[in-house]
């Protein structure tokens, strides 16, 4: 049962898009940054799968460049 | 208390939002989270704030701490503070959590009978100052010894250098520093004649070039790689990562160079070898302030008990060194370092350049080498050749891993061979001190004892009798540790350890005493830039913990030595650095008045007439220039830095068909060292749970290793059982493994080799065989 926290970087002038896209997803919880093209976010998933398939989700997201993992554990 | 799984899923879930917030704090300066990066700390309208510098790192980044009602509630960064402008990293953030630990060492501990008993600290001080007595009255007073820490303060390492040079006449007096930045003093000592850089960390803000040197500074100096990165974005500095694992600096940087472990030797004399073919020495630089020398070689690698050696320095001429340096052509170097040629000319290139401004940083990766003394050399060596150094924006920058490996272990002397100012080989340096000490000249020894791994192999074979610890866990830090900690259980030596919490060391301990956190007292560090910085105590330590210069000065009274030892309890800080400031009186090492450190978030020294020295060895910038050019390198007695002939020498144990991986250690950002503070920070804790052991996924896939599957990584001298990580923080090169040493347990120093650099006496951490299998 992983929570990760990551920072999220946009393409250029993709912010916005971006943060719309992540909202939508149930496993995820953003805080955009009010003064930087930086979103941080928080993914709480259940089970291993249900990870894996986030994480195709989070790839498959056109307006994000680059998704850096800060911290990471298993949580019962 | 108990705790439901879905508030602790909720409270997990905000750590990890804060430390995801704090971390970008520490990458994009400024970058603002609206409100919500203020919540939790607290209402600020009745908070006290109070400055002072942190506790983790060698940065000296200035905090401001919220107290209220007597408690710290709350950090901030300083916006006053030139080191950090207001930043801070996720430890600095979270410093004051670790304080109202539960297992806070708050009594003193007493073993009687295979248990410890809570003891009045009059007492358990009583003991502590008999049993030294008695062991130095049966054994002599080198049977005694002490072993120090880059996080104690100012004062209490000035105190330990008296009492035990001073009073007790031994040199018996060593420092956890030897384990960070013994090879940087050499290598500083060595070229320049005097330690610590000359520049500053302003040069930052002028730069063209950062090169990083085996150094991750995203996570161990964030605050400072922040600075870069501001640079990287406004002015389009560029970043050049030169190391042995891809890293989060790596990411970040704006080319990453890897090479084999040990080849940055043969690396940074083919830049050297670049820069002469290609007519980038600056000639008059070069030949006004600068003289060449060679030294032994073969020298060893430490790895027997009692080695000694000492270098023959021969001077050699321009044409001798350029001769040398044609085995380090880039198409040789480039065979056996695994750095391309294209990659080799670009680095040189970089320092060739007459119009770039470099600056080079390093930390562990060089200095935790067992030809440490040497790579510091070779990087002064570029920066020589080139003219690039104590100019804004251009210079070799030695980094520090302690929050006062400089101000105490360097400057103060809390090794083996050092005084306040000089070195005990010295007799003018003696003297000096037993003028300001009120001692006689004769009790301070001339020769020096035992570096930190001596130290502690001569409590394995008997020969030290009594060892006192303070702010510092050896048995998790030393290499080797599997030989180290049965030698302290021994009954042969008395162990007292000084801590603010229990640790695998305080475990052995005859006396354990309860140590004040810093800002449970009063005291002064100084940072990697010769900064000095004051702070007074902001709240009040817990039971009897008491803060160990104080617990120095009531030991020295028990024995006899009070008179040397005049101090007040409450003004003893101030007492100590005024008497200390005495050693350092001049242009070239005056340290500010303690009224301007209370007022100012620290001054750089040498400070004169009122203003700190921000480049040395520069007559533009340093008042102690006193030869009417333009630089004056007064640390040697010629007035010229020293290019040095070192060589490239093989490590002293490589991989091979048994063991057939390089073990590389480290730190990770959200802990300390060995992580007996960060560890009790919950959101740190959980952020960064365990140790792990870093592959590269082509290794990983060969052995059929899965993410968090246990391996144990075995040396011929022991073994630790860790969780594999593959992708996830860090990517060590083909034929190599990375484990942080924090965890106590999954102690990785019972896996490390205690071969160490010949000059500096530091150990190499970074570099010995292991093989790994799954359990």
């Amino acid at each position: 049962m992983p929570i990760k926290s990551y920072l999220v970087h946009p393409h250029s002038g993709r912010k916005k898009e971006l943060i719309k896209a992540l909202s939508v997803i149930d496993q995820c919880q953003i805080v955009p940054a009010e003064n930087k093209e930086l979103i941080v976010l928080v993914t709480d998933t259940e089970t291993g799968k249900e990870e894996e398939n986030l994480k195709e989700k989070l790839e498959a997201i056109e307006s994000l460049k680059l998704l850096a993992m800060v911290s990471g554990f298993n949580t019962p | 208390m108990y705790t439901s799984l879905s508030n602790r899923r909720s409270f997990i879930k905000k750590m990890a939002m804060l430390s995801a917030m704090t971390a970008a704090a520490s990458m994009f300066p400024g970058i603002l989270f609206a409100d919500e990066q203020e919540k939790g700390i607290p209402d600020n309208v009745n908070l006290n704030w109070k400055k002072g510098p942190c506790r983790f790192c060698g940065v000296g980044c200035g905090i401001l701490v919220g107290t209220e009602n007597g408690k710290a509630v709350a950090v901030k960064g300083d916006p006053n503070c030139s080191v950090n402008k207001g930043l801070l990293c996720v430890k600095g953030y979270h410093q004051i959590m670790c304080i109202q630990s539960k297992d806070r060492l708050t009594h003193a501990l007493v073993k009687k009978n295979g248990r410890y008993v809570q003891t009045p600290l009059d007492e358990a001080l009583d003991i502590v100052a008999n049993k030294m007595k008695e062991t130095i009255a049966s054994h002599g007073k080198d049977s005694v010894a002490m072993y120090t820490s880059g996080q104690s303060t100012i004062p209490e390492g000035y105190v330990a250098s008296k009492l035990m040079k001073g009073a007790i006449g031994t040199n018996n007096l060593d420092c956890n520093a030897r384990l960070c930045m013994a090879s940087a003093v050499a290598g500083f000592l060595t070229s320049f004649g005097a330690d610590e850089p000359m520049g500053c960390y302003e040069d930052i803000d002028h730069a063209d070039y950062f090169v990083t040197w085996g150094n991750n500074m995203a996570e161990m100096h964030p605050v400072l790689f922040s600075r870069m990165l501001e640079q990287k974005s406004l002015r389009g500095a560029k970043i050049i990562d030169f190391a042995t694992r891809t890293t989060r600096s790596s990411t970040a940087s704006d080319k990453s160079i890897l090479f084999e472990p040990q080849t940055d030797l043969a690396v940074a004399n083919a830049i050297c070898y670049e820069i002469i073919k290609n007519g980038w020495v600056n000639k008059s630089f070069v030949e006004k302030h600068c003289s060449f020398s060679k030294g032994l070689t073969n020298m060893g690698y430490g790895l027997e008990d009692k080695y000694k050696f000492k270098d023959k320095p021969e001077k050699i001429d321009f044409e001798a060194y350029k001769e040398f340096l044609k085995d380090y052509s880039p198409e040789k170097v480039s065979k056996y370092s695994k750095v391309s040629v294209k990659d080799i000319k670009y680095l040189a290139s970089i320092y060739g350049n007459p119009n770039n401004k470099v600056v080079s940083y390093w930390c562990m990766g060089m200095n935790q080498h067992t030809r440490g003394t040497w790579m510091n050399n070779l990087v002064y060596n570029i920066h020589l050749l080139t003219g690039k150094i104590s100019q804004p924006g251009n210079g070799p920058f030695s980094l520090t891993g302690q929050p006062s490996a400089c101000g105490t272990a360097r400057e103060v002397g809390t090794f083996t061979h050092k005084l306040p100012k000089g070195v005990v080989m010295n007799k003018k340096h003696r003297e000096l001190a037993a003028k300001i000490w009120k001692v006689p000249v004769e009790r301070i020894p001339s020769k020096p004892t035992y570096h930190a791994t001596e130290m502690f192999r001569a409590v394995d074979r008997g020969d030290i009798k009594f060892i006192w610890t303070q702010a510092t866990n050896p048995l998790v830090s030393l290499p080797k540790t599997g030989r180290y900690r049965p030698a302290m259980e021994k009954k042969s030596c008395f162990v007292v350890v000084s801590d603010v919490f229990p640790t695998p060391t305080s475990d052995v301990a005859d006396v354990i005493l309860p140590a004040a956190w810093h800002i449970e007292k009063s005291g002064l560090y100084g940072n990697s830039e010769r900064r000095t910085q004051h702070w007074n105590k902001m709240v009040e330590a817990p039971g009897e913990a008491t803060a160990d210069a104080w617990m120095f000065i009531e030991v020295a009274k028990r024995m006899g030595y009070g008179d040397l030892f005049p101090y007040s309890k409450e003004n003893h800080v101030e007492e100590i650095y005024n008497e200390y400031r005495q050693f350092h009186e001049g242009a070239k090492h005056g340290m500010a008045p303690l009224e301007v450190l209370k007022k100012e978030s620290g001054a750089i020294w040498p400070y004169v007439n009122g203003k700190s020295t921000q480049w040395r060895f520069n007559a533009k910038y340093d008042p102690a220039c006193s030869n009417d050019e333009a630089f004056h390198f007064y640390g040697k007695p010629d007035g010229k830095a020293v290019i040095w002939q070192r060589p490239f020498e093989e490590a002293p144990e490589k991989p091979d068909q048994e063991y057939p991986f390089w073990l590389n250690t480290g730190r990770v950002v959200e802990h300390w060292h060995t992580g007996s503070m960060t560890r009790r920070i919950p959101v740190l804790h959980q952020a960064m749970p365990n140790a792990y052991v870093e592959f590269h996924p082509d290794d990983a896939k060969k052995l059929g290793i899965r993410n968090g599957e246990n391996i144990k990584v075995s040396s011929r001298r022991g073994s630790c059982v860790l969780p594999a990580s593959i992708n996830e923080r860090g990517l060590p090169t083909k034929g190599q493994v990375f484990v942080p040493f924090f965890d106590e347990n999954m102690l990785i120093n019972d896996v490390t080799l205690d071969a160490f650099c010949p000059i500096s006496k530091e150990p190499d951490y970074k570099k010995c065989a292991v093989k790994v299998q799954k359990v």
